[in-house]
């Protein structure tokens, strides 16, 4: 067999088997709960035979093994179980499917991380390059100390400084993202700008050191030094030298950062009150809801999982050295 | 300053090493590093010791109690309430003040759990290298492939939001980075020759771990410390900031921007009062600034190695 399908299959199937073991600890927060969660979430006041009916709900009658792989399959079909929220002593259930919670929610959150995905990473790639370019430059050094210092600053002082400026100063735009599925698309665009500006400036400093770095490694190697020494055009040396031995770099970095984005998300969904998953899940933290958690969780994680390794797969495709083996 | 003397049996290597040794006091040396600091360094290093006399001195510096409460809510900046006061009436810049010494402390606590735990099991796992190692790496490998805000947040809604679970959570997740990188610098000293030497003398794990491995191995590790500290500190003040880290009446500074965060739409009105809500923020990021300065010009006067990242 060809050695990329080789290496592909065994990056892929170990991928396959974080996700499954990533789904175990997800699935075993439950089991961790003390003992007494059942009279937390249905209040003080909970007959025992509701406390009791509610545990049976949730299955803990039952072996681990088989409740994770039901738990499993319900996931599978799109069944993410039933809130905690919304239930009381009585026994009265008003609990609300995690799915139909979950649902717009993803949408906002893949909205915005979209918008945010397409003005960083040209421009984050545009900067790393010329930066690398004219490295030691005052343009370098510019660009250099200015992400230096964005790297520093936590996601919501950035969120906030746009906020104060742009918004109360200045009011050019709104500091509340609220939106809905009914909002026009240039309406959602525009009442996201801030949140996606500060996802961006937070992405672009990290994504645009990486790259920076990754193409000043493959400038110093000595096929490009050779090519230069031959009198090939600069723009050459980069074109045929340089970018195939960097796209493999570049994607890792693209894909680290995207996966980036999702921890970032969580914090500026927070200060801009956008109805998106990040923000979901810090409710229901603040309320221990651990259906919701958990389902927003392994969102997150699978969505991170699954990045790192569609970048690996890319810079094994792109890799010349196992493209054309001896 | 005293010149190499020659005993008098003659002369002797070890003797010269211990003259030459004892030529510059460690106080010498230390000033001798110091003034070859580049002023970005100088800039971190005092900006650290502000915050850690701050935070040592707390209650001696701060004008009221950082949970007390006075009549006035939302009060401007005045000579009693340099800062305002918040929702509650409580004293912003005492609070920020008090914030310095609980939340520097908690993720100084934090960081060396996690360089307890990560660093002691990192070290176990390079010099035994059998199935252990294995388990080790393979269980690290797992937690890393989670985001460990996304991670933290989970732990944190089982077991609930207190301090000492925020420490005992956030440090085990980072110490999953500090065992990558203690395995890894150790096991390139493991293979040397005098390591061999000890481990055929009979000498313990404890003894090899902490005699010969630890000094050689420092650099690195007291780079990473710094950098860990950044990291903990921005996702301690993140989680605080969404509520669930830090509990209140506890002053923090990530609770804090969340606490006056509505004083912002106060801004053409009365600019002190949006720029409340920032002060901890900015102080939050001062000191990350300050603690990467200083990291940096440690990585370049140890070794040419530096962190692109």
């Amino acid at each position: 067999m060809h050695p990329i399908l080789t290496t592909i299959i065994q990056r892929l199937g170990l991928g396959f088997l974080t996700l499954f073991v990533v789904s175990i600890i997800i699935f075993s927060a439950i089991e961790f709960l003390p003992g007494d969660f059942g009279e937390a979430v249905l209040g003080q006041a909970a007959l025992p035979e509701t406390v009791e009916a509610f545990r049976r709900e949730l299955g803990l009658d039952k072996p681990p093994i088989e409740r994770y792989l039901s738990w499993v399959g319900n996931v599978l079909s799109g069944d993410l179980g039933n809130s905690f929220s919304g239930r009381n002593s009585s026994g009265v259930d008003r609990s609300r499917d995690v799915w139909t919670l979950i649902q717009p929610r993803l949408a906002n959150t893949l909205f915005l991380a979209s918008m945010t995905a397409l003005v960083a990473v040209p421009l984050a790639l545009a900067l790393g390059i010329t930066a690398a370019l004219y490295r030691n430059s005052l343009y370098d050094r510019i660009v250099n100390s200015t992400t230096l210092t964005t790297i520093s600053f936590p996601e919501f002082f950035v969120a906030y400084i746009l906020i104060l400026v742009f918004s109360t100063y200045f009011k050019v735009f709104p500091s509340l993202a609220n939106i809905s599925d009914s909002t026009p698309f240039l309406e959602k665009t525009y009442r996201s700008t801030l949140p996606a500006l500060a996802l961006t400036l937070v992405i672009v400093a990290h994504m645009m050191r990486m790259t920076r770095a990754a193409i000043i490694n493959l400038l110093a190697s000595p096929y490009v030094e050779m090519a230069q020494l031959k009198g090939v055009s600069k723009a050459k040396v980069i074109l045929h030298h340089v970018l195939p031995n960097a796209w493999a770099p570049i994607v890792n970095v693209i894909a680290f950062n995207l996966a980036y984005l999702v921890v970032g998300v969580v914090v500026v969904e927070v200060v801009f009150v956008y109805p998106g998953l990040g923000q979901l899940m810090v409710d229901a933290v603040s309320s221990r809801d651990i259906p919701v958690v958990q389902a927003c969780a392994l969102i997150f994680a699978g969505t991170y999982i699954l990045l790192n390794l569609f970048a690996d797969v890319i810079s094994i495709i792109t890799n010349p050295r196992l493209l054309h083996p001896r | 300053m005293n010149t190499p003397t020659t005993p008098k049996g003659g002369y002797s290597a070890a003797h010269e090493v211990t003259q030459v040794k004892t030529r510059r006091s460690f106080l010498e040396n230390i000033w001798r590093t110091l003034k070859t600091a580049p002023p970005t360094a100088w800039f971190g290093m005092i900006v650290i010791s502000v915050y850690l006399t701050v935070a040592l001195f707390a209650p001696l510096l701060a004008p009221h109690g950082q949970a007390q409460v006075f009549p006035m809510a939302y009060a401007p900046w005045s000579d009693e309430f340099r800062l305002g006061t918040d929702a509650l009436g409580r004293d912003v810049f005492s609070r920020l003040i008090y914030g310095a010494r609980n939340t520097i402390g908690i993720a100084v606590a934090t960081t060396l759990l996690a360089f307890l735990i990560g660093g002691s099991l990192g070290l176990i796992a390079a010099i035994s290298r059998n199935w252990l190692d294995q388990a080790l790496s393979r269980f690290v490998d797992v937690l890393m492939a989670i985001p460990s805000l996304i991670f933290a947040l989970m732990l944190l809604s089982i077991f609930g939001s207190s301090a000492t679970n925020l420490i005992f959570i956030i440090a085990v997740l980072d110490a999953t980075r500090v065992f990558r990188l203690t395995r890894a610098v150790a096991l390139n000293v493991v293979v040397m020759d005098y390591v061999e030497a000890a481990k055929l003398r009979g000498e313990g794990l404890m003894w090899i771990m902490r005699r010969e491995i630890l000094p050689n191995i420092m650099p690195p590790l007291v780079a990473e410390f710094g950098l860990r500290f950044c990291f903990v500190f921005l996702t301690i003040a993140a989680l605080s900031f969404l509520g669930v880290g830090i509990q209140p009446p506890t002053a923090d500074w990530g609770s804090m921007v969340r606490e006056n965060a509505g004083l912002i739409q106060f801004a053409e009105y009365d600019l002190t009062a949006a720029l409340t809500p920032m002060i901890p923020a900015a102080a939050i990021a001062l000191l990350t600034v300050a603690v990467n300065f200083v990291v940096d010009w440690f990585l370049h006067q140890t070794s040419g190695l530096r962190d692109e990242h």
